[in-house]
């Protein structure tokens, strides 16, 4: 029976890949793509509602120690989770106005959040491997979705190119901290005794690996063409989920095998945070495609958050993971809403004039998009502030002001990019004959969804916050 | 009580909400009205039972939950005399701000009036917040609103000027916050038990001793934030923009309301959490009062736009509020606190004014105006009362404020020095100069231009929104104890404390290593001398302690 108690506590990873198959196979011989976006969004459902059961439930390891469950692990597969399902039921509509709609997208989204399950879920730096490259070749294929589009196919391509690149620096970071340490278990890698040049060289290498994927600069060239390239709801996808998915793993990996090692790459954390946090500003400033500045303004996200894993501290963790939460909701929306504008004219509707008088036509629309993007400057009562703002607390107090006080210079220079798009929206007169239609039913109830939690995390984000706080004696 | 001050506050954001669900731009209208008086209505019951003996504590206090985990950080809000006459002043101007823009607001009304709504939620909750990180979510509140106001609704140059506003003020801001969180830590292991605060009671208790190279940092970057919201020379440079463009209520909020949340912050916490800094910072701060007094002045008088004249007369009477706040002395504090209601009322009644001028003749230039006396009678008279109050004529409000200043000044013993009231008393003569030149040209004279023969006096609407204000302006002028016994308990003890406060942690920092800028610094003030000399006798005893310790 130890075994059956085994599977339970990988039970999202079963259904999602089981889920995978199942709808490939549906592909196969019915070729709906109606059932397959129905059976997609109640195989994620299912999922999130065990993740998020798994959240109150033990912590521990299993498969041989290979697998870590409960706390962080399964607060990464809700992260995982949520993006899934927001990002599908997103997907349906969005594919369908512009052309795309076809089944065997939805068993690629499955397998990518297979990947993401298993590299929040890892416990073994193999394991981590085996979850980033599966999520990161379904990611390539679902790049390059629309075949006809030079952009979306140079997207996939460099996508492809770099992140096999990338794949190798991981690979061979965890095969010389595999020489050093002679395991490729995070807590044994952690007990390391000797740390000489290949030990060094490994971690190194490592943290390259996860940079990339993070996209943290200068290893963001990827990003804004890959984000603008793919579909932009599977843009909601890869920059939520895939991007939360990432930033858990590297938690994991900093905590449990890297400890001891914390002086020596917090400085280097220290260092790329401001480098993408400053770099990720300036070039989201210039930029006049919404996606592609929403691209940018991800990787300046990511530079808020390597502050808190620059601070490395059990707060600041926890703040990681909370801000992780809030960039989830908040993205996901404002790519939604985003999507949603380029139904009417067609894919690549996103240069930021077309936006240019749409606030009014539907007005519920145009408060939600302020409300997503107001969150992102971390304006409150939005759950970006508190995400932010725990984030530069934690690192506040493990003295790192400086870099804190360069974050909240970058932020307010990104308030510039987010309100463009709201000084279009609502302050310019259209120059489009556009006529918005309604979202379906279902679209505008998940939009309402993300903006309604992304103010009650904001207001009452005490909720989380004692449950992320309370994972720190168990995980770190 | 408590419940009531929480319905004042959150009853127009519900307001807000329910608009979203009214279609007809009159119910819009009327429902606004409806909710701001009747906030306004509600709001009168606390100060009736406002107690202004009361210092230290605040009255009708609501304390909630903590509400950021294992943090300090708590819901709570109440009156004490530094925010009592800044409330009511909000909750007052509200039913005449959605009045004043009852027929000049013809696109997407229903979104205009909720941004006022929620405005007017944001800024009860600044001036009503005890937690310095509720009164930074409250303020924050209202930037957005404002935001959309003058984008939207706004003049020709509407895009820039609100995007330098709202940019502008954010810096400020976010470098307060990181000050902001650096002080909630410090306040948790001093006072706290190591948990995080922000509880203004706990901020200000004689407990938390912050050391003075500390102090000049968190000072320097809450000031910094305080001076673009107020604002101070040289950080003022988005606000003649950001008035001028702005719809007229917008630029009513702002003057009446907006800019006050900056001094009331200098107030509340600037000069309470650092009281060495702000000691020593004072002779600074009020020369940059004075220079803001005498050179919005001086560029007002220049001004060929009314509103823009308005607007530099803004600067010019914030100099005077500056001032008094940094003369550390009772006086001058109620002078400035007063000063914050006068302004709201005659340069809110001001911006009204221009805004009726300019719904007729779609035009604010003075030179386009002449001889409107003989057509709008009865508008002349208001304009008439609302720029000798400006001006600070003794009889109405403005002179009130100004007198307390210049004299708090005058015996000011931190500043030490009569010369920041004679500068500053020369803000005075000259705002005689340019309110009553700008009126003569506007108002007198022949009438030069054939559009403003045309010109219809103000209605019903417009003098009964005018009215109430006018009343104020006589009655603090007449009376202003009605209004200054509010304030007076609470200012002295709240100077008092921090005076005594700024002593004990001088006392203490006698002992430290400080760099020589800060021995330089906190040596020039005269309070401070008596304290910091020892510095130089005990060391030797110091180091002998230390020795004795290391071994």
């Amino acid at each position: 029976m130890e075994s059956a108690n085994e599977l339970l506590t990988i039970l999202p990873l079963i259904i999602i890949g089981a889920a995978g198959l199942f709808v490939m196979m549906l592909d196969a011989f019915t070729g709906s793509a109606r059932l397959a976006f129905v059976s997609t969004v109640l195989f994620s459902a299912a999922a999130l509602a065990v993740a998020v059961t798994d959240l109150f439930g033990p912590t521990g390891e299993s498969f041989y120690d290979l697998i870590t469950y409960g706390g962080t692990a399964a607060f990464g597969m809700v992260l995982v989770m949520m993006g899934t399902l927001f990002s599908v039921i997103l997907s349906r509509d969005y594919l369908e106005k512009t052309g795309g709609h076809i089944a065997e997208v939805y068993s690629m989204i499955l397998f990518a959040a297979f990947g993401m399950l298993l590299l929040v879920a890892s416990n073994n730096l193999v394991t981590v491997f085996l979850g980033i490259e599966t999520m990161s070749i379904s990611l390539y294929v679902l790049a390059g979705l629309v075949k006809n589009e030079k952009k979306s196919v140079e997207a996939a391509l460099k996508y492809f190119l770099l992140g096999a690149f990338a794949t190798g620096f991981l690979l061979y970071g965890i095969a010389l901290l595999y020489g050093a340490s002679g395991s490729t278990f995070l807590v044994d890698i952690a007990a390391t005794e000797e740390k000489g040049m290949i030990y060094w060289a490994g971690v190194g290498l490592l943290l390259v690996g996860f940079f990339f994927k993070i996209s943290a600069v200068p290893f963001h060239m990827w990003t804004p063409d890959v984000y603008q390239g793919a579909p932009t709801t599977i843009t909601a996808f890869m920059a939520t989920a895939s991007k939360a998915a990432a930033f858990v793993a590297f938690i994991l990996v900093l905590s449990r095998a890297l400890p001891d090692a914390r002086s020596e790459w917090s400085d280097v954390i220290w260092l790329f945070a401001l480098l993408t946090m400053v770099i990720g500003n300036i070039l989201a400033l210039v930029q006049d495609n919404v996606k592609r500045m929403l691209a940018y303004s991800s990787i300046a996200h990511a530079g808020y958050i390597m502050i808190g894993l620059a601070a490395g501290t059990g707060a600041a963790y926890s703040a990681v993971l909370f801000y992780l939460f809030a960039y989830t909701l908040m993205n996901i929306g404002a790519f939604g809403i985003v999507a949603y504008y380029e139904w009417h004219k067609g894919y690549d509707f996103t240069d930021i004039n077309n936006y240019s008088g749409l606030g009014f036509q539907q007005p519920i629309i145009g408060v939600l998009m302020s409300i997503f993007l107001f969150s992102m400057v971390g304006i409150p009562p939005f759950a970006g502030f508190i995400g932010k703002y725990r984030v530069f607390a934690a690192a506040v107090d493990e003295g790192l002001i400086g870099l804190v006080i360069v974050g909240v210079l970058a932020s307010a220079a990104s308030v510039y990019y987010y309100l463009r798009v709201l000084v279009h929206m609502y302050m310019k007169e259209s120059e489009n004959d556009i006529t918005l239609v309604r979202p379906g039913t279902l679209y505008m109830a998940v939009l309402l969804l993300l903006a309604a939690l992304t103010i009650y995390f904001g207001i009452n984000p005490g909720i989380l916050t004692d449950l992320l706080g309370s994972f720190k004696a168990v995980t770190y | 009580m408590e419940l009531l001050l929480n319905i004042v506050i959150y009853l127009p954001l519900l307001g807000a909400l329910l608009l979203l669900f009214i279609r007809q731009d009159d119910w819009v209208r009327w429902t606004s009205l409806l909710v701001t008086t009747a906030t306004f209505v509600l709001s009168i019951p606390l100060l009736l039972q406002f107690d202004i003996t009361s210092t230290g504590t605040a009255q009708y206090l609501t304390v909630g939950e903590p509400f950021l985990g294992d943090w300090d950080v708590k819901y709570m809000v109440g009156l004490d005399g530094l925010s009592m006459l800044l409330f009511m002043l909000t909750t007052f101007m509200a039913p005449i701000v959605v009045l004043s823009s009852w027929t000049s607001v013809r696109k997407h009304v229903a979104g205009f009036y909720s941004m006022l709504l929620i405005l007017q939620t944001g800024s009860l909750g600044v001036f009503a917040a005890l937690d310095l990180f509720m009164f930074y979510i409250f303020f924050e509140l209202t930037q957005i609103p404002m935001f959309f106001l003058i984008g939207i609704w706004g003049g020709e140059d509407r895009i820039y000027a609100t995007v330098k506003f709202f940019i502008y003020t954010l810096v400020g801001w976010l470098l307060m916050l990181v000050a902001l969180i650096y002080v909630g830590f410090a306040a948790g292991n001093m006072v706290n038990d190591g948990i995080f605060t922000t509880d203004w009671q706990l901020l200000t208790s004689p407990e938390f001793q912050l050391g003075l190279v500390e102090q000049t940092w968190l000072f320097l970057a809450f000031g910094f934030a305080f001076c673009i919201k107020v604002p101070i020379f040289p950080f003022h440079s988005w606000l003649p923009l950001a008035h001028t463009e702005a719809p007229t209520a917008g630029s009513v909020v702002l003057a009446a309301i907006a800019l006050k949340m900056g001094t009331y912050a200098v107030l509340r916490y600037l000069i309470p959490l650092f009281p060495n800094a702000a000691i020593a910072f004072a002779p600074m701060f009020a020369v940059l009062g004075v220079i803001g007094i005498i050179y919005g002045a001086l560029v007002a008088m220049v001004q060929k736009d009314v509103k823009k004249l308005v607007a530099y007369s803004s600067i010019s009477h914030l100099g005077f509020v500056v001032l008094g706040m940094f003369a550390f002395n009772t006086t001058g504090a109620q002078g400035a606190i007063i000063q914050m209601v006068n302004h709201g009322l005659s340069t809110g009644a001001l911006f009204i004014i221009v805004g009726m001028l300019y719904e007729r003749r779609h035009s604010r230039l003075i030179s386009d105006f002449g001889g409107v006396a003989k057509m709008m009678p009865v508008l002349t008279v208001m304009f008439m009362i609302a720029t000798l109050a400006s001006i600070g004529l003794p009889g109405l409000n403005g002179f009130v404020g100004e007198f307390l200043i210049l004299v708090g000044t005058f015996n000011s013993e931190v500043l030490g020095s009569p010369w920041y009231a004679v500068l500053a008393a020369l803000g005075v003569i000259l705002a005689a100069a340019y309110m009553l030149w700008m009126f003569q040209r506007v108002m007198f004279g022949p009438v030069t231009h054939e559009e403003n023969k045309k010109l219809t006096d103000i209605n019903a609407r417009e003098i009964g929104l005018l009215v109430p204000i006018m009343i104020f302006i006589v009655w603090i002028g007449i009376r202003p104890t009605d209004f200054t016994r509010y304030s007076e308990a609470q200012v002295t003890w709240m100077l008092e404390d921090t005076q005594t406060r700024a002593e004990t942690i001088a006392g203490n920092a006698a002992g430290e290593q400080l760099p020589s800028w800060a021995l330089k610094l906190y040596d020039v003030t005269p309070h401070m001398a008596a304290s910091m000399e020892p510095v130089n006798e005990t060391k030797a005893t110091t180091t002998a302690k230390s020795k004795e310790e290391s071994l």
